[in-house]
């Protein structure tokens, strides 16, 4: 029988996964203003392209940092040719490219890779840890452990470096930026290039639970929107935590209220996502949003 | 003489789109029918996105409403299959109109985001209350014989239902827009806060136009599920909401006659390009997607439409109003 | 990075001809001519709705210009805001444009990026306090709680920074105590004496422009009516009545 503790740690497994996404969607949101539909399978092609590495001999850890690198390079590819021509079209078109974009990744897994459902390998051990007479699993302490070294390291990128600054600075204000010199369209790229690396990192640490196929990141990603909504869209630190808490909140829900179980699990993100939206739209942590007339 | 000239046009492929039964086999008047019920879908979501300016990308759900109502009342309550296409407008319309009051406090992308969020819950739902929807299984049903006593087969009976409630869709439309309601509605999109201030009243319209939206699409489903004779959960997934969103794109944002264009290429391309593979249709659909975004964000009827105007002097201000691509949350210092 | 040697020792560093400028359909600019002599300062003069912001944004590439804009000897028209930028262009714009959510440091920081030396940065910055000490005693303050005068500070400092040849200076007067307008420009004359770097000045208060520079241009609805000396324009009836009050 699991007790609540180990409810809650496999809630913050899953919400890890939760939190870097909406880490991810924040960072493109904060920068640009799109909400980018097409996140989720950005993630899951570069858990097949790692895993087309593994399958290939590479070593785990050296297909991880591959992996890493070229989830970096495609986000700012996809950043500067697919987004970088409509950037300043209305909302519609936007979220009609990310629609397209959503769905020629999750085609091209599925021709490249076929539709079969796949395993993907944990880089950590099976045997569970036992503390205190409660059973936890290594993959799920691994994978809150991996997500926050993630999360500390890009916090310390965008805050102590000068590329940080510029970065943030391009996302904030991109006209006083080009006074400053600051090629805003590269650091627009570079936010997408990191927002991929992130989720790239989620991909691969949520395979091995929920087995590698090309629809297996649907539900992931609007679990992951409704922690960023839910923390706020304009706040790294809400999307985080939002994330985490969208992720505990499934997991007990699922577990202790009868009425939901585990058939109704996206309806829980939808609920969320609309109570949210309608009672405190700004989310926890995001600043209010003001329109100007 | 140009008006006339449309005028022979539409009344020369009204004519063809008759006598099609006659000619065709069995199985094409089924996809020609389906065609027909897409339209409806393409004419409801072009309402509201292409004019209204509301994203949606949850119009599968309200497909499965009319579809799975229709089915229920058949089913369970053994109502004529008559009354159950209406039932499914006015259900889709009330439910459509009862989202659409939330929906005013959602900008943009938030309401995109809802939508899709619905769109995703929507087979898990169907699947829960299986006592209801026969669960993962569906509820068969059975195809309607021709009324008044017409020799016509059951597909073909079918094939002229939805071209005629087509065409009554189309032309209630065309009025709606011609109209004031069909101003208010652009102007909504246009400039909501401009709206407001000429006395507009948004709430009302935008919900009005949520709910038109929904009945419109909640009769398509109802007319679809009896097409294909069954419903089940797995069919009203998000793709399916997406390939709504790829036939209005492609059919032309803010065009009516859009619907039909986009109807036919969201029907015959997965015919096609599913003999390459199983995932070609979804690739070219993206490719459509952002390529019609670059290169023709009115669609195909808006591309047709600016070479006609083009050709002639001087822009006529339309009810088929072109599609803006300002969408005014960029406030410009 | 200490800016790179003069194409030319003398003459323009900044030489505009031809320049039309239009919002839409708007046409804001009509053909104007202007140049800014290196180390000199040249200010544009105008009432409202003259063209004179719009001329500065179209210099540096933030709206489009058409006509020739020449940077030491060198065709800018045409190139993207930063990259102009980083041909050594500074610009303060109408509203500061201060990175208000960031600290007075880290804005002085980003008016430094493209440069690379270390050391020359944080001297400069020891420079800038010295300069502004109510910037430097408000370092880690966040910028978008300066009052307006010190945020106009800010963005002069931050534009400084960049070691820039040219600077171009849309209106610092507006909104601003006399006491704190006089300050700034002080300190513009002395950058100016002291580091060589050449000023064009945009100001609807003509009177303390044409104190500063030494060449003045006069714009109405896009078009130069009056240019010559400071000194000239200052003695100039119509000026006189119709800018200085007298």
């Amino acid at each position: 029988m699991d007790t609540l503790l180990q409810q809650i740690v496999s809630g913050l497994a899953t919400g890890a996964i939760y939190a870097s996404l909406a880490l991810a969607l924040v960072m493109i949101y904060q920068a640009t203003e799109i909400l980018n539909f097409a996140q989720g399978e950005m993630a899951m092609f570069t858990t097949y392209l790692a895993w087309s590495m593994l399958k290939a001999g590479l070593p785990y850890w050296m297909a991880f940092a591959a992996t890493v690198v070229v989830a970096f390079v495609g986000g700012l590819l996809i950043e500067r040719v697919v987004i970088r021509p409509v950037e300043q079209a209305s909302v519609l078109t936007i979220v009609i490219v990310c629609i397209g974009l959503l769905v020629i990744l999750n085609s091209l897994a599925g021709w490249i890779y076929s539709y079969i459902i796949q395993p993907f390998p944990s880089p950590f051990p099976k045997t569970p840890l036992r503390i205190g007479g409660i059973v936890f699993g290594l993959h799920d302490l691994g994978v809150i452990g991996v997500t926050l070294v993630l999360l500390c390291l890009v916090y310390a990128f965008f805050r102590y470096t000068t590329l940080g600054l510029a970065m943030r600075a391009a996302a904030q204000n991109p006209a006083s930026s080009r006074l400053c010199g600051i090629r805003v369209g590269w650091m627009l790229g570079l936010g997408w290039g990191l927002a991929a690396l992130v989720g790239s990192v989620a991909g691969m640490l949520v395979a091995p639970v929920i087995f590698l196929e090309p629809n297996m990141m649907f539900g992931i990603q609007i679990y992951a929107f409704a922690g960023a909504t839910l923390g706020g869209i304009t706040s790294p630190f809400g999307a985080v935590v939002g994330g985490f808490l969208v992720g505990v909140i499934e997991n007990l829900a699922g577990t202790y209220v009868p009425l939901i179980g585990t058939e109704l699990k996206l309806t829980v993100a939808l609920g969320i996502i609309i109570l949210v939206l309608l009672v405190r739209p700004r989310g926890l942590f995001g600043q209010a949003v003001v329109r100007r007339v | 003489m140009r008006s006339a000239l449309r005028l022979l046009g539409s009344g020369a492929l009204l004519v063809v789109a008759v006598l099609l039964p006659f000619v065709l086999s069995g199985f094409r008047v089924f996809q020609f029918t389906q065609i027909w019920v897409y339209a409806m879908v393409l004419l409801g979501l072009n309402l509201l996105t292409g004019y209204n300016g509301q994203i949606s990308l949850g119009h599968g759900a309200f497909y499965a409403l009319g579809a799975y109502t229709t089915a229920i009342l058949i089913d369970h309550f053994g109502v004529p299959y008559g009354w159950t296409i209406p039932a499914a407008g006015a259900v889709s319309f009330v439910v459509g109109f009862l989202f659409g009051i939330p929906a005013l406090r959602l900008e943009g992308l938030h309401l995109a985001l809802a939508t899709f969020a619905l769109a995703l819950s929507v087979p898990q739902i169907l699947k829960y209350f299986d006592s209801w929807t026969g669960g993962s299984q569906g509820i068969v049903l059975s195809k309607p014989r021709a009324a008044f006593g017409l020799t016509l087969g059951p597909d073909q009976w079918l094939y002229y239902v939805s071209l005629a409630i087509l065409l009554i869709l189309l032309a209630l439309t065309r009025n709606l827009l011609r109209g004031r309601p069909g101003r208010a509605i652009v102007a909504i999109r246009d400039n909501p806060i401009a709206a407001r201030a000429m006395g507009i009243d948004v709430a009302l319209y935008k919900s009005l136009t949520f709910g038109v939206s929904a009945c419109y699409t909640g009769i398509a489903g109802g007319l679809g599920g009896l097409a294909v004779a069954f419903v089940a959960p797995d069919t009203y997934n998000v793709f399916l909401s997406i390939t709504f969103l790829v036939g209005i794109v492609v059919g032309g944002l803010g065009s009516i006659a859009g619907a039909i264009f986009g109807a036919l290429f969201i029907q015959f391309v997965p015919n096609y390009a599913q003999e390459i593979s199983k995932a070609a249709p979804w690739a070219i659909y993206g490719l459509f997607l952002i390529g019609f975004m670059y290169l023709m964000p009115r669609g195909v009827a808006g591309f047709f439409r600016e070479a006609r105007r083009r050709r002639s002097s001087g822009a006529r201000a339309d009810t088929e109003a072109p599609f803006t691509s300002e969408g005014g949350h960029h406030a410009e210092a | 990075m200490t800016p790179a040697p003069s194409a030319r020792s003398v003459g323009p560093i900044l030489e505009v001809a031809g320049l039309h400028v239009a919002y839409g359909a708007t046409k804001v600019l009509h053909g104007i001519d202007f140049t800014v002599e290196a180390g000199g300062i040249t200010t544009i003069l105008g009432a409202n709705g003259a063209g004179k912001t719009t001329t500065l944004r179209a210099v540096c590439g933030m709206v489009p210009p058409h006509g020739t804009v020449c940077f030491d000897g060198r065709r800018i028209d045409g190139l993207a805001t930063e990259e102009i930028v980083r041909l050594g262009v500074g610009h303060v714009p109408e509203g500061r444009g201060t990175f208000v959510g960031f600290t007075v440091e880290e804005n002085l920081r980003l008016g430094a990026y493209v440069r690379r030396q270390r050391e020359a940065v944080a001297a400069d910055l020891e420079r800038a306090y010295a300069y502004f000490p109510v910037l430097g005693a408000r370092r880690r303050q966040t910028a978008g709680t300066l009052s307006g005068g010190e945020q106009q500070m800010l963005a002069l400092a931050r534009a400084l920074l960049l070691r820039p040849r040219l600077l171009l200076l849309d209106e610092p007067s507006l909104g601003l105590a006399p006491r704190v307008v006089q300050d700034i420009f002080r300190i513009v004359r002395t950058i100016n004496e002291r580091e060589r770097v050449s000023v064009l000045l945009v100001e609807q208060n003509a009177a303390i422009a044409l104190g500063l520079a030494d060449q003045a241009y006069l714009l109405e609805t896009g078009r130069v009516v009056r240019s010559g000396p400071a000194s000239e324009l200052r003695q100039d009836d119509a000026v006189r009545r119709a800018y200085l009050g007298y």
